[in-house]
């Protein structure tokens, strides 16, 4: 069932690409994005999928906005002989890209099968090494401070774009 | 608004504030945390000010001293983390005091107090956010 709809989102990725009515592109992006949901529901990660949906739905009104405000049409792009080295670069890079993905996913489980090792790790010994019963804030604060830090930055940097944009009539 | 709605509002909100400031500091014994709570304080400031109208508070004043603290917030959990690399081993994020009794308010080492730090500069940072709509929308229908 997971092959399916992944099987389908690429064919709806690829239709994307060559579409040369740009708004039915958008919809096949949009069919790969919101097959992704599926694909996050099947896995067993609702809150990740609640998040997807959201974001896929503003950036598909965005674009749609995008595309009914300026041409649907696509762009013309011949083929120029000096881009046959950024292609070739390019082609280096995916297949390296893909040599160490391969390396990397044989040493994971097999595809939707969980592995439990870090949150057994984390569900275990949080309280004892951290001190904190709510295990939630102890891994938060501890074992991923980096990462609540980057979260708490992206709430300051939300603040200070708001009043850059916004505040400027005032203090002129 | 009403004078009901502005009493009610008046109320309210210390209770709202009070609860916010509890989810904070208990956030490694309940759950909650800095995030939650500090939504809660800032919570508590917007209802005053959407129940009593923008000219209840001094805006200007309020506003800069909001993204202040929200600033000087976000330094000192910096400087927090900054000080596990001195104290300790060489760690960044290195929860260095001790970890006391689970279960008390003053255990687990370091994280009540990233959690008040963190708490301060959600709240500081949603009434930054709301007070810069508010004094722009009075700068435009001037």
């Amino acid at each position: 069932m997971l092959s399916v709809i992944i099987g389908f989102m690429i064919i709806a990725a690829i239709v994307a690409i060559h579409a040369k009515d740009l708004l039915s592109a958008i919809i096949a992006q949009g069919f790969v994005g919101y097959g992704l949901v599926i694909c996050f529901l099947m896995l067993k990660a609702p809150d990740l999928a609640i998040v997807q949906i959201v974001v896929e739905t503003i950036t598909l009104i965005i674009m749609v906005a995008v595309v009914l405000d300026s041409s649907r049409k696509e762009l013309e792009v011949s083929f120029d002989r000096r881009q046959a080295g950024t292609i070739a670069a390019s082609f280096l890079f995916i297949m390296v890209l893909l040599l160490y993905f391969n390396r990397a996913i044989s040493g994971l489980n097999h595809f939707g099968g969980h592995s439990l090792r870090m949150s057994e790790a984390y569900v275990t010994g949080a309280a004892s090494q951290t001190g904190a019963l709510n295990l939630v804030t102890g891994v938060l604060w501890d074992f991923r401070g980096y990462d609540t830090l980057g979260e708490a930055t992206v709430l300051f940097t939300a603040a200070i774009g708001v009043i850059t944009i916004i505040r400027l009539v005032g203090k002129k | 608004m009403s004078v009901i709605v502005k009493k009610i509002a008046q109320l309210m909100s210390g209770l709202i504030f009070v609860y916010g400031i509890y989810i904070i500091t208990h956030g490694h014994l309940t759950p909650g945390g800095g995030f939650a709570g500090g939504a809660l304080v800032a919570g508590a400031f917007i209802l005053l000010i959407l129940a009593n109208g923008s000219e209840y508070i001094k805006l200007k004043r309020q506003e800069e001293g909001s993204s202040v603290v929200e600033s000087a917030a976000v330094l000192m959990a910096l400087v927090l983390a900054t000080a596990g690399l001195v104290a300790g081993s060489l760690v960044f994020f290195n929860n260095y005091l001790p970890e006391g009794i689970p279960g008390q308010l003053i255990s687990a080492g370091t994280i009540p107090l990233y959690n008040i730090f963190i708490g301060t500069e959600v709240a500081a940072a949603l009434i930054t956010i709301f007070l810069a709509l508010v004094i722009y929308k009075e700068e435009i229908s001037k």
